[in-house]
């Protein structure tokens, strides 16, 4: 479980983060919803100390990881996986190198032990017969899946996803959005993924975070979402004509 | 102000130079990628290196023929005078420039690209000192690597003015050879040597610099490469004269 409490933040004079608090729980897909320039990333960079928030703490499993020194931050970070914007894979390392990164600069594992965990977690995002390739040589899809890869390597406790669908096509989207939930409940890790996808956030907000101009937003899951009458929230989230169309028909057939 | 904000960017340069030479997270990594830049930034440098010196090596011969073509001077000067301007300064400070441009740019591109594109993010998350590990490796293979360039280019450029007598009859060869040993000092040639290993460290670890701390996109990295050159060029050349001073005095 991770504990965010009263995070400020800013940038040059401009405050991006106003008072956040948030829960997120183990085994749960934990979504940040907002729109882009809400302060998502900031509040994820922030949660994983990428980012030095002005106030505020930040809680894994009740360990305040603001006040750690610099060595209990490295360990701490071992406990972490993190899935980028952009996948952020290494790019002159193959597909099979990225997933072997961690393990190579982390686990006491041997050289044939971090061959065959690497193999098994390339395996568990269903990705085959790409290990000798480069990044540059891969789809958009098969990067993330070979970032979640990377991220699971060391069994992380955490397990962090910065839009993890930007730049694929919706079928896609869901299958990594399965992908990250079924590794959640299979390994019993604390996901906290941001998104402004809207299928992610009816598919697998088990525990929705919304941020709205820095600020809490709202707070609930994927069902609570259609009888909020939160105003900036329903702006978002129903933005389109086709999702006004879906809540009004949860609605009606509800009333039924 | 500019004095201001170059002692800022100075004082961050050595913090960031701190981060750097810490111990290797893993050895065996660190070696890896070490003899990945040797080929990288030393190997792969070789032929730019040879061209650009037989080039300035046959050049340099015709000036000295042409400045020095005087009846009181002896013909063997041409290949003295150009032996000496390709010890002290040629094959070291101005293949140090030269390689501001290729290996700087090439530097703070790739470092830069991982800046913007979140790896260096990345190896943080993971734990891994990202300075360390990216650059470290790299000031190391220059440094260790710079003085095979050097000595290849006193060769080649020498070799040069060789050719130009021989292919144009300037001064006979025979003489040219007698230019080039008579009068050697060798302490020229370590301090062509010593002054290298500063201006590697320069080139490698200013790129670095600049690639690491990039912020925006990729247009803010060709930026940042392009500062570099500039940079390490105008360190080098400052360093040129205080180590002059120091050694040749
Ligand atoms: N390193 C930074 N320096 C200055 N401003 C930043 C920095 N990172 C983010 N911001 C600003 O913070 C705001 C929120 O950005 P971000 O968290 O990336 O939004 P989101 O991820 O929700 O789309 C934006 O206005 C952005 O310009
Ligand atoms: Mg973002």
């Amino acid at each position: 479980m991770i504990e965010v409490r009263h995070i400020n933040k800013s940038f040059d004079d401009k405050q991006i983060l106003h008072d956040i608090s948030a829960t997120f729980y183990d085994g749960k897909t934990n979504l940040i919803i907002g729109q882009s320039g809400s302060g998502k990333t900031v509040l994820m960079k922030s949660i994983v100390g990428l980012v030095t928030p002005e106030e505020g703490e930040i809680l894994y499993d009740g360990r305040d990881i603001m006040k750690m020194n610099l060595r209990d931050r490295k360990m701490i970070r071992k406990e972490i996986g993190m899935l980028f914007q952009g996948s952020a894979l290494f790019d002159s390392e193959t597909v099979l190198g990225n997933v072997m990164f961690p393990l190579k600069m982390f686990s006491d594992m041997t050289p044939a032990e971090q061959l065959e965990r690497a193999h098994f977690c390339i395996e568990r995002v269903n990705l085959k017969g790409a290990d000798d390739k480069y990044p540059s040589e891969i789809s958009g899809g098969m990067q993330k899946r070979v970032a979640i890869a990377r991220a699971i390597a060391l069994n992380p406790k955490y397990l962090f996803c910065d839009e993890p669908n930007s730049g694929l096509d919706p079928k896609t989207s869901i299958l990594i959005d399965e992908l990250l939930s079924d590794i959640t409940r299979e390994y019993n890790i604390t996901t906290i993924i941001n998104t402004h996808d809207m299928n992610s956030v009816l598919g697998i907000g088990e525990n929705i975070i919304f941020v709205n101009k820095g600020h809490n937003g709202w707070t609930g899951t994927k069902d609570d979402i259609f009888d909020s009458d939160n105003q900036a929230l329903n702006d978002f989230v129903f933005a389109t004509d086709l999702f006004q169309r879906v809540k009004q028909y949860v609605k009606s057939t509800r009333a039924k | 102000m500019i004095i201001q904000s170059s002692l800022k960017s100075f004082g961050n340069y050595c913090i960031f130079i701190g981060r750097v030479f810490t111990l290797p997270d893993r050895w065996r990594e660190f070696f890896r990628r070490y003899v990945n830049e040797i080929v990288k930034l030393g190997i792969d440098s070789i032929p730019l290196v040879i061209v650009i010196s037989i080039f300035i090596g046959a050049v340099c011969t015709i000036q000295m023929y042409l400045n020095t073509s005087s009846p009181l001077m002896p013909r063997y000067a041409v290949g003295l005078a150009t032996r000496e301007i390709i010890l002290l300064e040629f094959s070291s400070s101005i293949l140090c420039l030269i390689l501001a441009g290729k290996v700087g740019s090439n530097i703070a591109s790739e470092i830069g690209t991982m800046r913007v594109t979140e790896q260096i993010d990345a190896l943080e998350i993971m734990g891994v000192n990202s300075a360390n590990f990216l650059v470290l490796p790299k000031v190391m293979a220059m440094v260790t690597f710079i003085n095979v360039l050097v000595i290849f280019s006193m060769f080649t450029s020498l070799w040069g003015g060789y050719m130009v007598c021989a292919v144009t009859g300037l001064v006979p060869v025979s003489t040219y050879v007698y230019g080039i040993q008579t009068q050697f000092i060798s302490w020229y040639v370590w301090y062509a040597l010593i002054k290298s290993l500063f201006f590697a460290f320069v080139v490698s670890s200013v790129a670095s610099y600049f690639g690491y701390y990039v912020k925006g996109g990729a247009l803010e990295v060709g930026k940042a490469s392009t500062n570099s050159v500039v940079t390490s060029s105008i360190v080098i050349l400052l360093l040129d004269v205080i180590l002059t001073n120091l050694m040749l005095q």
